[in-house]
This record gives structure tokens, C-alpha cells and sequence, in this order.
């Protein structure tokens, strides 16, 4: 059997099964599981052989597939048989397709909009122009150099004696929001001084605990120009988009 | 009146970002909301009318001028061809994001049955989402919503104005 297929550029398993449903012009409330599982389990292959970085989430839904397939050659019992409101196995399958499908409609319809910086344009100001990198040569910083340097804030705060009262509630979310803010008014922020914007040991806390979890997200990188220099965050902007 | 009229639309055009009615409610002084509102009508008419490069547009809670659809290849050409485009991948993304917020990660690769972490790190830098607290569910996730600067950029009013999502239609055998 030789399959003659078009290969589109597929977002993800989901999308894949999609495609197939609407190019066998299938029902998609009453999915024939031997064909549309034979078709995607090729789909797979074929993309293995061109050598598609073929992520784990295609062989999940394969997996899926074959088991629904196979629950659905199963007979059904006597019992069962006469209450109506037996669950078709199909049925979260569907489900999440539809799901998948409306929100892939939205997209589109969303991406037809005019779309500011593409469709229409506004005025620029000064402040989003974006300014030129650093002459000197910076060093990512590790875990390890960023919890020194946290040492070393805590211990001068510890010195200044505060009285800790705990009337203002922080939330994590917060502070990485402000954070992000800063970041996008100052371009790039010193480690020393923002750990010292809070004043409680618990504002402090937050703090590192916000850096570490945007450096996690990689959403800011952080950098030292010298060993044992001051720690500056940046946001990580990608290669591409940066002119 | 006509005064009235070339300061709200000098206001509109000095302003960094879509400027509100209550804004310029702020700023005009004694001048009631509707009045404002029949003045921005009659900018935005006018400038319709013109047929000139400008029009002006009620985006993200606000107002402001905005080039014509049908110019954006000059100005490309004048900015430097640097298109803001999204993936597919990303404006399913957003999407979820949009319509389901607050979301988690998880809720929206339960949604999309792809890994989304790479698309809302890129969401994050383009300030089109925002994290907006941890649900209180074991390992408190981070929960994601939209930006006032999604609705600029999608030329939406508010989120009420986004296309509307087609219901899941119950399941019937």
C-alpha cells in the first residue's frame, strides 16, 4: 500500500488527526478507528524518515489510538448492553479534538486581524528602540554565583538591624511581574540592586526566588562582566528578533 | 467647540499609548464623558473621510491614530523589514491563553497536546501575556493571562470583543 501524501507542517498530534479526519472527509463525531489509526501510524513513519524531530506527544496519541481501537473491538457485555448511556470509548478522543479545533479557529481568525507592527503602525517613541549591546564581554552567571551574591546582601541587611513586621503580603507573581517592568524600562538591572529595593528578609527572599524562576522560564539571563563582579539581569531576547 | 476638538485629537497623537476617555476627561476639565465621546466620533469620521494615511482607532480601552491597512508595505520599507509575526504554534497559544485565563501550563498542553513552554516563553518577551499568580493546586503552577498589550496589538477593544469561541456542542450518540 503506497500512501500519497502532502506533507504540511503539522502543530502538534492533535492538528495531525485533524488533518486526516478532514482529508478522508470523515464524521468526526463517529471516527472509523482502524482507518484514521493505519493513517496516522504512516504519517509517523514517513516523518520519521525524513527525519522530523518527532516529539513524544505524537507517540502518546498513537498510543491512544491504537488502544481506543482496540477497546472498541471488544465486545460489549450482556449487561451493559441496555443501559444506552454506556460511554463510547471514542468519546474524550472527540472531545479534545473539538476543543483543539476551536481554538485553532480562533487563532486564525485572531491572526486576520490588523495586527499592529504588521497591518497597521502607530507612532514609535525613543523608549522602544532598542539600545546596543555592551562593549564589554559578558559571563553567564551560575546558580552558585548568584546565591554568593545573595549572601552577600543578606548578611548587610542582617547588620542594619530591621524590625520585621509582617504587614505587607508578597506574592511571587507579583514581584516577577515588577521585575519583568523593571526590566523592560531599565533594559538591564544590577542583582545587588535589586535585592536591595526589599526591604524585609522575606522581600529579599521573594526576590531571588523571582530571578531564579525567570531564569528557569529563560525569560532573563543573568551576566557578570568580571569573576566576583556585579551580577547584572537582562531579559533574554532571542537572536532572531534582535535586528 | 471646534477648539475642544484639535485638543483631544493633539492629545491622541502626543500620547504614547491609546489614550482613554476618562483620560481625557482628566486632562479637558469640565467636559462630561459623552460630550468626549461625540468629539472622538467626529475625529474619527473626519479622518475617515479625508482619505488621508491616518485613522483613528478605539484599541485596549482607549484611542489612537493608526496608519491605513493598505500603507504597511511603506512603512515597512521605512522601518526596516523586522515583521512582529507569531508561529501558528504560538497564536494557538495565546489563544488558550486569551479565552481560558488565568491557565496553567498543563491546562493549555491538555488543550494544544503539545509541549507549550518554548511558545509562551516567546508570549512572555512579546509582553503579550503576563503571569498573573499560582493556582492552589499541588506545586502551585504558574497561571498565565493576557496583557493590555494583547489588545493593542490584536486592535481589540476589550477581551469581550474577541472572536467569539465555538461552544463545544454536547456529545450525543
Amino acid at each position: 500500500m503506497s500512501y500519497e501524501v502532502k506533507l504540511d507542517i503539522f502543530e502538534g498530534p492533535l492538528d495531525l488527526l485533524l488533518y486526516l479526519i478532514r482529508k478522508n472527509e470523515l464524521d468526526i463525531y463517529n471516527i472509523p478507528m482502524a482507518l484514521i489509526t493505519e493513517q496516522y501510524l504512516a504519517h509517523l513513519e514517513m516523518m520519521k524518515a525524513l527525519n522530523l524531530d518527532l516529539a513524544g506527544e505524537y507517540l502518546v496519541l498513537a498510543a491512544t489510538l491504537v488502544h481506543i481501537k482496540s477497546r472498541m473491538l471488544l465486545p460489549v457485555e450482556e449487561g451493559e448492553k441496555e443501559g444506552e448511556d454506556e460511554t463510547d470509548p471514542r468519546a474524550e478522543l472527540v472531545r479534545q479534538l473539538l476543543e483543539y479545533q476551536a481554538f485553532k479557529e480562533v487563532a486564525l481568525s485572531l491572526d486576520r486581524r490588523n495586527l499592529l507592527d504588521r497591518d497597521v503602525f502607530k507612532r514609535i517613541q525613543a523608549a522602544e528602540e532598542i539600545p546596543d549591546e555592551q562593549e564589554d564581554p559578558m559571563v553567564e552567571v551560575t546558580l552558585f554565583e548568584l546565591i554568593e551574591a545573595f549572601k552577600q546582601v543578606a548578611e548587610r541587611m542582617d547588620k542594619e538591624d530591621l524590625l520585621e513586621i509582617d504587614t505587607e503580603r508578597i506574592s511571587l507573581s507579583d514581584r516577577i511581574n515588577e521585575i519583568l517592568e523593571d526590566l523592560a524600562r531599565e533594559k538591564s538591572l544590577s542583582f545587588t540592586d535589586l535585592l536591595k529595593t526589599s526591604r524585609t528578609k522575606k522581600g529579599i527572599i521573594y526576590t531571588l526566588l523571582a530571578i531564579l524562576e525567570l531564569m528557569k522560564m529563560r525569560v532573563v539571563r543573568a551576566f557578570q562582566a568580571d569573576p566576583f563582579g556585579p551580577i547584572r539581569i537582562f531579559p533574554a531576547v532571542e537572536e532572531s528578533t534582535d535586528g | 467647540m471646534d477648539d475642544v476638538r484639535a485638543i483631544v485629537e493633539a492629545l491622541i497623537f502626543a500620547s504614547d499609548t491609546p489614550l482613554s476617555v476618562e483620560r481625557l476627561k482628566d486632562i479637558l476639565g469640565e467636559m462630561d464623558r459623552k460630550a468626549i465621546l461625540e468629539i472622538l466620533q467626529d475625529i474619527e469620521l473626519e479622518y475617515r473621510q479625508r482619505c488621508g494615511g491616518l485613522c483613528l482607532m478605539e484599541v485596549a480601552g482607549g484611542y489612537q491614530f493608526r496608519t491605513k491597512t493598505e500603507y504597511a508595505p511603506w512603512i515597512k520599507k521605512l522601518r526596516g523589514i523586522r515583521p512582529v509575526s507569531l508561529s501558528p504554534a504560538a497564536m494557538e497559544t495565546l489563544s488558550v491563553v486569551a479565552y481560558r485565563q488565568p491557565v496553567t501550563r498543563q491546562e493549555i498542553e491538555k488543550i494544544r497536546g503539545v509541549d507549550v513552554s518554548g511558545s509562551l516563553k516567546g508570549l512572555l518577551e512579546k509582553k503579550l501575556i503576563r503571569i498573573v499568580g499560582r493556582k492552589n493546586v499541588p506545586g502551585k503552577p504558574i497561571m498565565y493571562g493576557s496583557t493590555k498589550r494583547f489588545l493593542e496589538v490584536f486592535d481589540l477593544k476589550d477581551l469581550s470583543e474577541l472572536p467569539t469561541l465555538r461552544e463545544i456542542t454536547e456529545m450525543e450518540e
